[in-house]
């Protein structure tokens, strides 16, 4: 009993550190066949080559692959991902600056795709075929057509140039920048914290824009998501038992339908958030918002190896945690996976 | 021992389901009456059992095309009441076990939950009344630890012991009808005898009405008063249990020849005799009809 009660623990986490081992495997062998070369990015190429070869042992790229292979491990386990060559700060300094804008946009834009998705979803399971199903389908299509940079240039155009309702890009105005110590990250939380009220209204009023765009995304996939589980769910012979008890409709769809229909949803949403945390890098640039994905797309354009990894790192690490993390709630909502 | 006050009475009802080829006419003018006993509907596959017992608690997909001329519960035209006087219906006057608990539990409840939401739906009651009333009823179907099995989830128990909960569940609101749609047909031959005596007792006790849809005819002419023999959507005869050999219709006669016999190899194997004679014309149809 208490034998079996440990055993799942154990195996998921052999399971995720060897995900991660394989991860970190890759991101190495990465960073030493692409074709950059991190001593010259230190020392400039008009180094000498004494300088040079005195840098690249001080780097430790001298030893043999496996042994900065397990330097790299154990560097990266505890944090250090080396220095941006772009900002010149820790690469892990960077990410953790940079992370709760991306993760503060991802929250909101999941918690609006969530609450108008699975609600839209069920409607167009519930009335199949009638208008609204199709105006539900049509709002999801453009939702996977339309390419986000597009709508959200037009969105800029249309709110902040034309009508003058929200503000431009940015997490804050620039004059409002740097007044409220971080706490959360959140600048949302965090001006709160700070009894800046008016920091505050505008914080919330330049997440909308971008988080309502995600949030669109995040509803078209969701309600399509939730309508075919739903309608999967309404043809089981459980709900014809509940209707044979005289069970109100509403209450058979969302008392016992629904129900079933959360297990699925649940690792949908999770991996949709998820990638969302990667930092949605083509909404971060339209809309300037200091994020993780904006950074990647920075260290990218210039070349920093270090930082590049380490998001990526990051990154898989968060999936390997939303993966865990909604595993967690499916035993909690299915009692057979207990 | 049929009853003197008609429970149930149903007439002309026929249901058509429209398909890209053709409606398909699963009841055809189908029409019996029952006091509060015990009646059993045998035929084979598809001979539209099932339809039957949930176009009369108003079941069906919207899309079936219903007709009747009366169906009259307890001196109540069924065909005019509202969704929400039917609801009331549900449950709490005629209920409905199915074939397997496996799927017609909800997976994600507990039976205890499931049981008494059967019984706050139609009664007045407490969290803590309903809880007990549950209890009671799970003592009721004979198992033996009420309490336990409460906050057990659906696939947690045996077969058995589902359609027994399943018995449970319809029979709390009190209903003076019950459908059973073959509810022991997924149970091990045990088992079933066991599943069988508990409703038995339960319907003899409460002096409700019973309809017994089985595809087992030695079962059903033991088991019931009367025995409706249905065939392409509509009724070949309606017989007493005990005349039900002593049968002249040819596909009553029929059926009886398949049931195996202890005594005896026969040297072939009798096929079933049908004849579209039989058949009334389905005037609500079109096309061919019954989807036999
Ligand atoms: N929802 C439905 N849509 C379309 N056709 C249906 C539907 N339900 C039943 N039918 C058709 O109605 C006919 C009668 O079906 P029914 O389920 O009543 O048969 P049955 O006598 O209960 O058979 P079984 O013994 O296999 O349960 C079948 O031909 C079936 O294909
Ligand atoms: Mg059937």
């Amino acid at each position: 009993m208490t034998k079996q009660a440990l055993k799942q623990p154990v195996r998921i986490l052999v399971m995720l550190s060897t995900t991660f081992l394989g991860l970190l495997l890759i991101t190495f062998l990465i960073g030493r066949v692409v074709p950059i070369d991190p001593v010259l990015a230190v020392v400039g190429d008009k180094a000498l080559p004494q300088v040079y070869e005195k840098a690249r042992i001080a780097m430790g790229l001298d030893l043999p692959l496996w042994k900065q292979f397990f330097i790299y491990i154990s560097n990266v386990l505890t944090g250090d991902f080396g220095t941006s060559v772009l900002t010149a700060n820790p690469v892990i300094d960077d990410i953790l600056r940079v992370f709760p804008a991306t993760f503060e946009l991802a929250i909101t834009a999941t918690v609006i795709g969530v609450l108008a998705g699975i609600p839209l979803g069920i409607f167009s399971a519930v009335k199949r075929d009638s208008f609204l199903d199709h105006v539900t389908r049509v709002i999801g299509l453009f939702g996977y057509s339309l390419p986000i940079f597009w709508l959200g240039l037009m969105g800029l155009m249309f709110f902040y140039a034309r009508l003058d309702l929200l503000p431009g890009p940015g997490r804050v105005d620039v004059f409002y920048e740097g007044i409220v110590t971080p706490v959360t990250g959140f600048l949302t939380l965090d001006s709160m914290i700070a009894g800046e009220w008016e920091i505050f209204r505008n914080a919330v009023y330049h997440l909308i824009l971008p988080a309502s765009l995600l949030g669109y995304y995040s509803m078209a996939y969701l309600s399509r998501m939730t309508r075919s589980f739903m309608i999967e769910q309404l043809g089981q012979e459980y709900i014809l038992t509940a209707r044979v008890k005289g069970v109100k409709e509403w209450k058979v769809i969302w008392g016992h339908a629904l129900g079933n229909c959360a297990i699925p949803l649940i690792t949908v949403i999770a991996l949709g958030f998820g990638t969302l945390l990667e930092g949605s890098v083509l909404t971060e640039t339209v809309f300037a918002w200091p994020g993780l994905g904006l950074y990647l797309t920075n260290s990218l354009l210039n070349a920093d190896m270090n930082a590049v990894l380490g998001c990526t790192i990051v990154v898989g690490a968060i999936f390997l945690g939303v993966n865990l993390f909604s595993d967690f709630l499916y035993k909690i909502m299915d009692p057979r996976a207990r | 021992m049929a009853g003197n006050t008609p429970l149930l009475t149903v007439n002309d009802l026929s249901v058509v389901f429209p398909s890209p080829k053709g409606d398909v006419c699963a009841v055809n003018n189908l029409g019996f009456s029952m006091g509060r006993e015990k009646i059993g509907i045998v035929g084979e596959s598809g001979s539209g059992k099932s339809v039957t017992g949930r176009a009369v608690l108003g079941l069906l997909p919207p899309y079936a095309r219903v007709t009747a001329s009366d169906i009259t519960f307890k001196g109540r035209n069924l065909l005019t009441c509202s969704e929400k006087q039917m609801r009331q219906i549900r449950g709490r006057q005629i209920s409905m076990v199915m074939q397997d608990p496996k799927y017609s539990l909800n997976p994600v409840r507990t039976v205890g939950n499931q049981i008494s939401e059967a019984y706050t739906i139609h009664h007045k009651a407490g969290k803590k009344q309903a809880r007990q009333k549950t209890l009671d009823m799970l003592k009721a179907v004979r198992i033996r630890n009420p309490a336990q099995v409460y906050g057990l989830y659906p696939h947690e128990v045996s077969g058995g012991m589902g359609q027994r909960i399943m018995i449970a569940m319809m029979l709390i609101p009190e209903p003076s009808l019950l459908i059973a749609d073959e509810p022991t047909s997924a149970l091990d031959v045990t088992v079933q005898l066991q599943v069988l005596a508990i409703l038995d007792d339960l319907v003899q006790e409460r002096g409700m009405g019973l309809i017994f849809i089985s595809h087992d005819l030695a079962l059903v002419s033991s088991f019931c008063d009367r025995v409706i023999i249905m065939y392409g959507g509509q009724i070949m005869e309606v017989v007493d249990a005990v005349n039900l050999h002593k049968s002249n219709h040819p596909y009553t006669k029929g059926l009886l020849g398949c049931l195996p016999k202890i005594d005896g190899n026969p040297d072939h194997l009798p096929t079933l005799v049908r004849d579209e004679a039989w058949l009334k014309p389905p005037p609500k149809c079109f096309g061919r009809g019954t989807a036999l």
